[in-house]
């Protein structure tokens, strides 16, 4: 489904701040995959995520979904291909528009938008049944402002919109980094159960080990632009908090500092 | 001071205000809608009367003028989006480059600084002599508001499309909408081209009303739209929550500021200083938000740590 072959995006060439986001980064994903990403900062799990949605060109390598070679396309045209849901929820969705707006600007995700209604009649009942999967009252909201929402109400709604139009593969980048841990649990139960229900071929970065163990398939760890563990299958159904840090200081020959993600 | 003055004034305040309601609702699109303030009116609005003039000099119907007065100001506005876009220059940047550019352009449309229509010669849309002692189709003030009902309506439709709807996004979160595949540079292109397209209109009603084409007639359109767009939201946004009539509101802000200029000039002050004045009262306005923010703001209750540790 995916496919990120040798990639390599240095920050900053040839100044002092020079910074190898990616070390000639390969990935494969198959198709319904659900992998988890950590690493501490700076070791690449974003800038694999803007690599893949286009957020500017690669250095070297190439980008392929589904046959499709992305490596030169602009962002817009990427994502048809894409469903994104970033860390701030401020980030996902026009917070001036409505809810039921918003959705249908999902809607047409990878078509041609011209002189066709922005949103339909039709679409409003559609949507309002949508919403209720979320179990966050929206149905009976939909017109109000996407502005006047919480921020876990919000990254729902972007979860919605990011899974809409099914995507070839969703790319959730700490998308409850910034909720409280009632509304991330919550907004993970729901990814959880869009994802199965769709079958979706996933990459979701997390900072918390826990959740990157309960969720998914697999599970790598970067550090410096390259991936040092890559685990699936039965071992990662087996694996525990505490093998992860043994693994990781076996692949990196450091001791994991990042209290966070080993406590959170 | 004689109050009867002032009245008999009033008349073509509304007008001019209604004319000029046309280039608040153009900027009113590139400022609140895209989020960018937009420099190229200040060029576009004389591009549009500069080109209808000339058009109807030559012996063009008045209709035909105007579109391509129009026509003329998209193209303006066209050229700002390709300095923004293309070439990668701050927006603001790109609007005075238009704008300086622009004056050329009108002065080579025109042949000199200035030039003039004869109201009794060509069969004008709009005009000064029209305001009083004319059958009420044909009177000015009618004229334009038929105009901005028109345009009002066009407008709302075309922000409910697709198109229209991406265009808003764009302006409202670049990420999301790259995100969901709208490709922020055409609608920010398009968005300053529709702008532009209004403001020249408007420049063409403008120069028929007043009986000639200026090279200066643009200077400082900007802060005067936005004057009307900021005080039409200040008097009108309890009341108006469509969009349709937010843009009728900025109209409406238009007039009051013509009116209040009107006022101040009968109330005798310098003619000199008006534009001063307007970029002081504008200068306030804009400040509001900041200083509300910033002296009136309530603390925000803060949540927990993110990492909930």
């Amino acid at each position: 489904m995916l496919e990120m072959k040798h990639v390599t995006k240095v920050f900053n060439p040839g100044t002092v701040n020079e910074k190898v986001a990616l070390n000639d980064f390969s990935l494969t994903l198959e198709d319904g995959d659900f992998v988890t990403v950590i690493g501490g900062n700076g070791a690449g799990k974003s800038t694999m995520m803007n690599a893949i949605a286009g957020a500017w060109n690669v250095d070297a390598g190439e980008i392929i979904i589904d046959g499709t070679n992305i490596t030169k396309l602009p962002e817009h045209k990427r994502a048809r291909f894409l469903g994104r849901v970033f860390q701030d929820p401020m980030t996902g969705t026009a917070a001036t528009m409505g809810i039921a707006e918003n959705l249908a600007l999902a809607k047409r995700r990878g078509k041609v938008r011209f002189l066709g209604p922005g949103i339909t009649h039709k679409e409003w009942e559609e949507y309002r049944e949508l919403v209720k999967i979320l179990g966050l009252g929206l149905e009976d909201r939909l017109s109000a402002k996407v502005g006047v929402l919480s921020g876990g109400q919000r990254q729902a709604l972007t979860l919605l919109m990011a899974t809409l139009q099914k995507p070839k593969l969703l790319l959730l980048d700490e998308h409850t980094a910034a909720l409280d841990p009632k509304t991330a649990a919550k907004v993970l139960d729901t990814t959880e159960y869009i994802v199965n229900k769709d079958h979706l071929t996933t990459l979701m970065i997390t900072h918390n080990m826990k959740d990157a163990i309960a969720h998914g398939n697999r599970l790598i760890m970067l550090m410096d632009g390259k991936i040092i563990l890559d685990i699936r299958g039965e071992e990662k159904k087996k694996l525990t908090v505490e093998d992860l840090l043994h693994k990781f200081e076996a692949a990196s020959g450091e001791e994991f500092t990042n209290d966070k993600a080993i406590l959170g | 001071m004689n109050i009867l003055n002032l009245f008999s004034a009033m008349p073509g305040a509304v007008a001019q205000g209604l004319i000029w309601g046309i280039t608040a609702i153009g900027i009113y699109i590139t400022f609140r809608i895209l989020d960018i303030a937009d420099l190229t009116v200040d060029g576009s609005l004389c591009t549009g009367g500069a080109v209808c003039i000339m058009m109807m000099l030559s012996g063009h119907n008045v209709v035909v003028a105007m579109l391509v007065a129009t026509v003329a100001g998209m193209v303006t506005g066209l050229a700002t989006g390709f300095f923004h876009t293309f070439m990668g220059i701050p927006a603001i940047l790109a609007g005075i480059l238009s704008q300086l550019g622009l004056y050329s352009i009108n002065l080579k449309i025109m042949g000199k600084a200035n030039q003039a229509i004869n109201v009794d010669k060509y069969d004008l849309l709009v005009s000064l002599r029209y305001i009083k002692g004319v059958p009420f189709y044909k009177n000015s003030i009618f004229v334009v508001a038929i105009g901005i009902v028109l345009l009002v309506l066009l407008l709302y439709w075309f922000f409910g499309t697709e198109l229209g709807c991406a265009l808003r996004a764009t302006g409202c979160n670049g990420n999301m909408s790259r995100a969901q595949g709208i490709n922020t540079n055409t609608s920010k292109v398009l968005g300053l081209m529709i702008s532009n397209g209004l403001v020249g209109l408007a420049g063409a009603l403008l120069a028929q009303y007043q009986g000639f084409a200026d090279i200066n007639m643009g200077r400082g359109a900007i802060v005067i739209g936005l004057a009307a767009v900021i005080i039409g939201e200040a008097a009108t946004s309890r009341i108006f929550h469509n969009f349709g009539f937010k843009l009728i509101g900025v109209a409406i802000g238009s007039i009051m500021y013509y009116i209040v200029l009107q006022v101040v000039i009968w109330l005798g002050v310098d003619t000199d200083l008006l534009k001063l004045l307007s970029a002081l009262v504008v200068a306030i306005f804009l400040a509001m938000p900041y200083w509300r923010r910033k002296y009136f703001a309530k603390p925000a209750v803060k949540k927990g740590g993110k990492d909930n540790a």
